[in-house]
């Protein structure tokens, strides 16, 4: 595999291109290459932006030449998820009425990545404004999961765990409300990192719930997260809910980790996100990657946060409230779509509106929009709304009683591997269950990540372990996945995604 | 939309009903950059100019809050007396409007950074306690041009073009409770609160405080209750009353109205009303029905403001004068009476009378160019007499020259016309115009003579020692000097002639 | 697949949430969205039956709780007033449906200015 570029890690390419081997334009070409090849079949991408990428690689090889590199991954290609504004590069959310719309501005995070020299391969697929857990509901079809490309590659953030997993991009960006990367990571087989809520800008991150969302890595290995973690996180001036406060040393904790030591560190099992309607074969992986977090040497515990089973009906009352207001800004007046009511020339601003919105919103968005406003409407707000805000307390009080007890917590990330495609497009609560173990750090606000545990005897496919970690405290996420990464590679005699099946064309 | 609506004399409503008032004031701040982002705020500049992903509302665009802009709401909350929240949050108003890019406004719901105030407001020698419920921040929204229809209005329209240059220019929006009690004197009271609260925000320095350009907007809330029996009646809400005359007629006829629907048995509509300058009648607007429902929720994306109590003392230091003792201080000073300093005060004109005396004007003289001639214009274009063309530094010049001797009084009133008509400054109009009191003794001489001459009857009067008589020569003079002379020295120049 | 948590009764109020058809057209229109008698038609049940299983969680905190929306519980962030470089209006209405006199053209605004 020496010259395939495409299967090697970031921080693998970062040293290649350290020492000489290769250059961001040769990189950057293989992976265009192996977009054009496999993204036919996979549809991780919603738009390539080959001649940007290659230009910008071509700036970074002049850097590397004159010695001004920007940071350690400058000239690594990355791709982004469609929900952040990409200045120049369309950018839809998956959704028609944001069909052909090209953001005249930068999010944060997108320019951090221009800022260390990291072209930008294109725009991932994804659920139409981040609301599902297959990206069965981007308006532009479903993106496919590379070990079985009738099944769903998880959501919202489908589009980028596919890239990574598919090998069309060695980093992506995804963004996570309630478990949008890190559910996506689980059933791919890849890494994804939900930063603490704060850490990472959302200036420019299309806002889903706000009070939730979180932009981080989606990579295949957990030092590649922490490289780009390291990258696109920190204080930013334009986001009030950004917190003004370094970043906790991400990539030393990966290394750290990597050494498989793990003495000393406590880890707590939460008894609430296991058990029965379980899918068996992701239970026994997560089982075995406990145990060989033992083996490392940590101390496991049991923890019980009994709120827990309030954090799906508190979500789904926050999110689709919050989202409701989000999305009115979607009218036709400024930006994307403008429909008209059939025959009606003549129509009023209010018409178009309610056309526009009809014709340019997908079944889940209005369901949640419609669910948000009733949600907010005067009379429910205390019952619902206030309610959930306040069980987010109750959340995070769990939360912080556990971490009194355990220095991270663990869970499988996801309660089943990849679904077929179509499977529960119909049925919106089977769907939502997806996010169950998810979710609780979203409300909460504290970080976590899904590290790959192996494939499920009964299907053969990859399931999650999910690492939490208090605010601020990024690094133990790292620290311990990177510990668990390690472990597992030793097993399996090398990364997971070496036992994905070849996909055609490539 | 009624065009002829009925109303009832002023005085039979009172007879009947007991209005009760409400006035909720939005200021425009003048902070140079705009509520939520950094864009300019300037008034008048090129259509979307003054925006950002922010105030366009962009996707994924977040807000950020102007430090000034809550530093001006405490401020204001102080000077009405206010309880200043020690934690409040921005909440979302949602509803659709063209003219607001994110369909719902970035505004403050039931945790106001200021509330429980009062201001007392003097009507005619009598304080009204009027109680302010509460001041909070928001910001404005868009402004839309409606064309092909034939009057730029909005009604048969056939499309409309929008502007977001005033997007998110904060507002701070001043909320009184229910004033009772006033009877007659409601519409003046309203007057005189709006007044003050603009003397007020004038001389905090927190906004334009230009009515004309819309920097302050009343929206005046009246009802009228059986006369005694205290219950509230329902109210309508007359929005963007945009001068202190307008506020007085706007009272007036909306009491008018109101008492002409109830008369007749039927029932007020709580609705938005509109005022319509030109006419002096309100029209309906939309009508405040159980389906709008603004599904307020806390703003995620800004963090809740909580003023340290130093912060509020450090504000509270930078207080101007309290503008009651401000107003007994000047009245003192000048020497008005009580009906003088009502008219100035109801006028609007203390800041410009004060800034013309300060400028070397007697005070006496300053309240009557301001409150007389000046007041008399403004009431012709219906404006107010401060939105007048002239400036205190005007009227300080043209009194200067009536002092040396330049101008009459008649002549100054040209110099006015001049100003008004944008023919610079008072000094270039008496120049462009030959305004000045024509001095040579030659010429003033020769008319003497002439005036004798023609009216001989006149000067064997005076000769006679009937100088009482002179008046009509001093008057065929002035005649055929075109008013252009000084009368005394015309006076001087017929005795000495004749004696 | 698991039981949606809460929605048995067990630890919040288990309430009977319906959402009628009419209840739905009222909720689309305040959201501006015209939605089709096929699709009131398929809405209602669906968003009855996730309003059934989010219901539970009212009365599960007490009146002493307060309610959470960040991490970390931050207060006071603010800007300076200064300027700041935006848009130029091209690029601001690059993405209009319809540009006139450099200002967005919109259908005609029915009723007032709010």
């Amino acid at each position: 595999m020496s010259a395939d570029w495409t299967r090697r890690t970031a921080a693998e390419l970062a040293d290649a291109l350290a020492a000489g081997e290769t250059t961001s334009v040769e990189i950057t070409r293989a992976h265009l290459d192996r977009i054009s090849s496999v993204d036919g079949a996979v549809h991780a991408f919603l738009h390539v932006d080959a001649p940007g990428a290659i230009a910008q690689a071509e700036a970074s090889d002049a850097r590397r030449a004159a010695g001004t590199l920007l940071s350690s991954l400058d000239g690594v290609p990355i791709a982004v998820k469609d929900v952040l504004a990409t200045e120049g590069l369309p950018t839809t959310c998956g959704s028609r009425i944001l069909e052909g719309w090209i953001p005249p501005y930068d999010a944060t995070v997108v320019r951090k990545l221009r800022d260390a020299g990291l072209p930008i391969l294109g725009k991932t697929n994804m659920d139409e404004f981040a609301m599902g857990s297959s990206t069965e509901h981007s308006a532009y079809g479903p993106t496919h999961n590379p070990w079985d490309l009738d099944r769903i590659p998880g959501g919202s953030g489908g589009g980028s765990a596919a890239a990574v997993a598919a090998f069309e991009a060695p980093l992506a960006i995804g963004t996570d409300t309630g478990g949008s990367i890190r559910q996506p990571g689980a059933v791919t087989g890849t890494v994804g990192v939900k930063p603490t809520y704060g850490g990472v800008s959302r200036y420019g991150l299309v806002a889903l719930a706000n009070s939730l969302d979180q932009a981080g890595p989606v990579t295949r290995t957990v030092l590649d997260s922490a490289l780009l973690h390291e990258i696109i996180g920190g204080h930013d001036p334009k986001d009030s809910t950004s917190i003004d406060q370094p970043l906790p040393a991400l990539v030393e904790a990966a290394r750290l980790g990597a050494g498989g030591d793990l003495a000393g560190v406590r880890v707590g099992v939460i008894q609430e996100l296991a058990g029965d309607g379980w899918q068996p074969g992701v239970i026994t992986r997560f089982q075995e990657s406990v145990d060989l977090l033992i083996k490392a040497g940590a101390e496991v515990v049991e923890v019980s946060c009994p709120t827990f089973v309030h954090a799906l009906a508190a979500y789904y009352l926050i999110l689709p409230a919050e989202a409701s207001s989000n999305l009115a800004k979607f009218d036709a007046m400024r930006y994307g779509l403008r429909v008209w009511p059939e025959g009606r020339p003549d129509a009023s601003a209010e018409e178009v509106m309610r056309a526009t919105r009809d014709a340019g919103f997908g079944d889940e968005v209005k369901r949640r929009i419609i669910l948000g406003t009733y949600a907010l409407s005067s009379g429910y707000y205390d019952a619902y709304y206030g309610q959930a805000q306040k069980v987010r307390t109750l959340i995070a009080r769990d939360f912080d009683a556990a971490f009194e007890k355990a220095d991270v917590l663990v869970s499988p990330t996801a309660p089943t591997t990849a679904f077929k495609l179509g499977e529960k497009l119909d049925d919106p609560l089977a769907m939502y269950l997806n996010d169950l173990a998810t979710i609780p750090a979203n409300l909460a606000g504290v970080p976590g990540i899904s590290v790959p545990s192996g494939l499920a005897d009964e299907d053969g496919l990859p399931a999650g372990f999910q690492i939490l970690a208090p605010a601020l405290a990024d690094d133990r996420c790292y620290r311990v996945g990177a510990a668990l990464e390690a472990a597992l590679a030793d097993q399996w005699g090398g990364p997971l995604l070496d036992k994905a099946p070849a996909l055609e064309g490539a | 939309m009624t065009m002829t609506d009925t109303l009832v004399a002023f005085d039979d409503v009172l007879a009947s009903y007991d209005p009760a008032l409400g006035l909720e004031v939005h200021v425009e701040l003048n902070t140079a950059s705009k509520m939520f982002c950094g864009c300019p705020t300037e008034f008048g500049a090129e259509p979307n100019t003054q925006v950002c992903p922010t105030c366009l509302g962009l996707p994924g665009a977040m807000p950020v809050v102007n430090v000034k802009a809550v530093e001006s709401a405490i401020r204001i909350g102080l000077a009405l007396n206010c309880e200043i929240a020690q934690w409040c949050r921005f909440a979302r108003k949602n509803y659709f409007y063209p003219d607001m890019p994110k369909n719902f406004q970035t505004s403050q719901y039931d945790e106001p950074i200021c509330f429980e105030g009062f201001m007392d407001v003097e009507v005619d020698g009598e304080t009204f306690r009027v109680e302010i419920e509460r001041a909070h921040m928001e910001e404005d929204t868009g402004k839309s041009l409606h064309v092909g229809g034939a009057t730029g209005r909005i009604h048969g329209a056939d499309h409309s073009l929008v502007d977001y240059n005033r997007a998110g220019i904060p507002l701070i929006e001043i909320v009184t409770k229910p004033i009772l009690g006033a009877g007659a004197k409601a519409p003046d009271v309203a007057r005189a609160y709006v007044a003050q609260l603009r003397d007020l925000i004038v001389a905090l320095g927190v906004s334009d405080a230009r009515m004309d350009q819309g920097s302050i907007r009343a929206d005046v809330n009246l009802s009228l209750s059986p006369k005694g029996s205290g219950v509230l009646g329902t109210r309508t809400e007359t929005k963007n009353v945009n001068s202190l005359r307008s506020v007085e007629r706007a009272v007036r006829h909306e009491m008018s109205r109101h008492a002409a629907v109830l008369d007749r048995g039927t029932k007020i509509l709580q609705e938005t009303r509109h005022w319509h300058e030109d006419t002096g009648v309100t029209t309906s607007g939309r009508e405040k029905s159980d389906a709008e429902d603004y599904r307020y929720f806390p703003e995620p994306d800004l963090v809740p403001v909580a003023p340290s109590r130093a912060w509020v003392d450090e504000l509270r230091e930078t207080l101007p004068e309290n503008p009651t003792a401000r107003r007994a201080r000047l009245q003192a000073e000048w020497g008005f009476s009580d009906l003088d300093m009502r008219d100035t005060v109801g006028a609007g004109a203390l800041d410009v009378i004060e800034q013309t005396i300060a400028a070397g004007t007697p005070p006496q003289a300053a309240r009557k160019w301001w409150l007389g001639e000046l007041a008399r214009r403004a009431n012709e274009d219906g404006i107010e007499v401060t939105a007048l063309a002239v400036t205190a530094a005007d009227v300080a010049r043209v009194q200067a020259l009536v002092d040396d001797g330049t101008l009459n009084d008649k002549l100054a009133r040209q110099v006015f016309d001049g100003l008004l008509a944008g023919e610079g400054s008072p000094d270039e109009i008496v120049a462009g115009r030959g305004l000045a009191i024509v001095s040579d003794d030659g010429a003033l001489s020769t008319a003497v003579d002439n005036a004798i001459a023609a009216n001989p009857d006149v000067a064997a009067k005076i000769r006679d020692g009937k100088v009482a008589a002179a008046g009509a020569l001093i008057g065929a003079v002035m005649k055929e000097m075109s008013g252009q002379a000084d009368a005394g020295r015309v006076r001087e120049l017929v005795l000495e002639k004749l004696q | 697949m698991p039981e949606i948590p809460g929605s048995s009764g067990a630890r919040g109020t288990s309430a009977r949430v319906e959402i009628t058809r009419d209840e739905v057209a009222h909720l689309a229109n305040l959201a501006r969205i015209d939605l089709s008698d096929e699709e009131l038609d398929h809405l209602a049940p669906q968003l009855s039956v996730i309003l059934e299983s989010v219901a539970s969680i009212s009365g599960v905190a007490g009146d002493d709780i307060p309610p959470t929306s960040h991490a970390l519980p931050l207060t006071n962030v603010f800007r300076e007033d200064v300027v700041t470089p935006g848009l130029t209006p091209e690029q601001a209405l690059a993405g209009a449906p319809e540009v006139e006199q450099q200002r967005f053209s919109v259908p005609r605004i029915l009723g007032e200015e709010a």
